[in-house]
């Protein structure tokens, strides 16, 4: 699904990622762990196609095609979607409005998938403005329903959220995800970034990478490394320079 | 079924103006209908009890105490236009009064179109008299083949009574040759109500108004509302100013400006002259191609007890707001104009939904020819 070569990153004049290599296959969900500023949103952003994010080495190939000069809508249109940690206020621009530009032609029932994730009396708000952690996530989570992409990036979508919330974004992302078919049936893909690791009750996920100073150092079984870091802390893996 | 106006002489092109200006020639979604062509009125008609839509002459002649309101609010020697205006023999405009408790549910169109005439005049006169409800709406345009350059001038007095609630709705659609000056004012009584809405999304060479809201009355309230889109050569110097003179008087000033190469200056003022008033102004304003916005927000509270803020931002649209939206599958231009429509969206409370159906129609019209 995803294969991203030898990926070196700029932010302004700052290299930011530093040659990363990583593969998701059809059906597989991963999780990216790492200390705050180590380089995982940039890795979200520049998937995702971010202009501020300059590739400067490497390559991202999405269901066989390099997407790497692909502007942001080009490679939504090809299936790739995400769950922003922080999206931004958009001012005058009503939620209702904004599904009803990413449903363009598909004739969906907006208020009632609003329903399903509480935010049908959202409708008419300004996107995010005065939104709540939660809200914000279910907002996010309701744009992507409508999207419906094959490979979902999550940053973060437990933060900020109450233990009612998780269970809600958690269950909808895992049917994004088609967690709820299986194995063999599963298309859909995904990359979550998650610090609490509370999300992975609902989207079992199939590995983890752990990612420092813009570099991924080690993969392995999630939790597994979930309970590592818990229990020591990323020290190690600042530490470790042979990934 | 209301008589459709007949207006032979304009071509479908210019019929299609004043429909983007609300004009309804079937009249199906209108109680009543003012239409003056140059200086000729071609119709004044109402079929809403209790409300009369009447040219400027035929209300004078009918109603002597309309002396009582005429010049009353504005002042003939206030400037050049306000002073050629008066010095009319032949006036022209309207008048439009609803009598005590009435109210209309479908609004009534005026329409104001120049077509040939170096200036087009008007004196227009609306009153909602006690407990009232009236919603206009005012739609100026040009014909397509004006072509020669002209003006229109005019003069509109506003008397909100107690209880009374007026909304008034302007949409502009003029042209690059096209200078115009209204002058406005308004007095509101106890509990009254006054919401004036103003579009113009289509090039004009120059405008210059300023109307005031002069709220009298306890609990009087006052809502001016813009949303302006500047091309070049326009120049458009506009404000609203509302002076609070009644303990729980109110006021909110909300401006939306565009320029794509235009001028935009913006004006507002608010003055709260005794205890118990509020007012809040706002201008917003995005540049999407070299031009000028220059707000000037004023604010001046003399009294302890006045509640006044202003709020003005001038800027981009903001790249990651767009790719935001690119994110979710939209190209640049879909994100961008998504992101305008949403600036622009101005809901109006208080707004009968033909009116505000109205408004973003005419933004719509804009949309579609890309800002």
């Amino acid at each position: 699904m995803l294969q991203i070569k030898n990926l070196s990153v700029n932010v302004g004049d700052k290299e930011v990622l530093h040659d990363i290599s990583l593969s998701i296959g059809e059906g597989e969900t991963h999780v990216l762990l790492g200390p705050n500023g180590s380089g995982k949103t940039t890795l979200l952003m520049t998937i995702m196609g971010f202009s501020n994010y300059v590739i400067t080495k490497g390559q991202i190939l999405f269901k066989g095609e390099d997407v790497t000069k692909m502007h942001a809508h080009e490679r939504a249109q090809r299936g790739i979607g995400m769950m922003f940690q922080r999206p931004p206020t958009i001012s005058g621009l009503k939620l209702g409005k904004m599904l009803t530009a990413i449903s363009r032609t598909k004739e969906e029932n907006i208020p009632e998938l609003a329903k399903t994730v509480h935010m049908d009396r959202f409708l008419e708000r300004d996107i995010n403005k005065g939104f709540s952690g939660g809200e914000i996530k279910r907002s996010e989570v309701l744009q992507l329903m409508l999207q419906n992409p094959d490979f979902v990036m999550l940053d973060e979508p437990e933060s900020g959220v109450d233990l009612e919330n998780i269970s809600l974004i958690g269950t909808t992302i895992g049917g994004l995800l088609e967690k709820d078919k299986h194995i063999v049936n599963r298309k859909k893909s995904g990359l979550v970034i998650t610090h609490t690791g509370y999300i992975l009750d609902y989207i079992d996920a199939d590995k983890g990478h752990v990612m420092c100073d813009g570099q991924i150092r080690c993969h392995g079984n999630p939790r597994e490394i979930l309970k590592e870091i818990k229990q020591r802390g990323y020290k190690e893996c600042l530490e470790c320079r042979n990934p | 079924m209301p008589e459709p106006v007949t207006i032979p002489e304009l071509s479908n092109e210019d019929k299609e103006r004043l429909a983007q200006v609300g004009m309804d020639l079937t009249k199906k979604n209108r109680c009543g209908t003012f239409l003056q062509m140059d200086q000729d009125i071609v119709q004044a008609e109402c079929g809403e009890t209790g409300i009369e839509v009447l040219s400027y002459k035929q209300a004078i002649e009918k109603y002597d105490w309309l002396k009582d309101y005429a010049w009353k609010n504005i002042s003939k020697e206030k400037d050049d236009i306000t002073r050629y205006v008066a010095a009319q023999n032949d006036p022209k405009g309207y008048v439009i009064i609803a009598h005590k408790g009435s109210s209309n549910v479908m609004p009534i169109q005026a329409c104001l179109y120049l077509g040939k005439d170096k200036i087009q005049h008007v004196h227009n006169i609306i009153i909602a008299e006690e407990g009232a409800e009236l919603h206009i709406i005012s739609g100026c345009a040009s014909g397509s083949h004006a072509g020669k350059g002209g003006a229109h001038y005019g003069i509109s007095e506003f008397y909100i009574k107690k209880n009374a609630k007026i909304s008034f709705t302007m949409i502009h659609n003029w042209s690059e040759d096209i200078e115009v000056y209204p002058r406005s004012a308004s007095v509101i009584e106890e509990n009254g109500v006054f919401l004036s809405n103003y579009v113009c999304m289509q090039p004009v060479k120059k405008i210059q108004m300023y109307p005031t809201a002069t709220l009298v009355g306890a609990n009087s309230v006052a809502r001016f509302s813009s949303i302006v889109v500047s091309t070049p050569g326009s120049t458009m110097d506009l404000g609203s100013r509302a002076i609070l003179e009644a303990p729980g008087a109110s006021a909110e000033l909300v401006t939306r400006a565009i320029t794509k190469g235009g001028t935009i200056i913006s004006r507002g003022h608010i003055n709260g002259k005794v205890a118990g008033t509020r007012g809040h102004l706002e201008c917003k304003g995005l540049i999407l191609k070299d031009g000028v916005i220059y707000a000037i927000p004023e604010i001046e509270g003399s009294v302890v007890g006045t509640e006044l803020s202003h709020e003005a931002a001038v800027g981009k649209l903001a790249k990651d707001e767009i790719e935001y939206l690119m994110s979710r599958g939209l190209d640049e231009d879909e994100a961008t104009a998504t992101i305008i429509r949403g600036f622009l969206d101005v809901k109006i409370s208080g707004l009968p939904d033909a009116l505000q159906k109205q408004i973003d129609a005419s933004i719509d019209v804009a949309e579609k020819s890309g800002f």
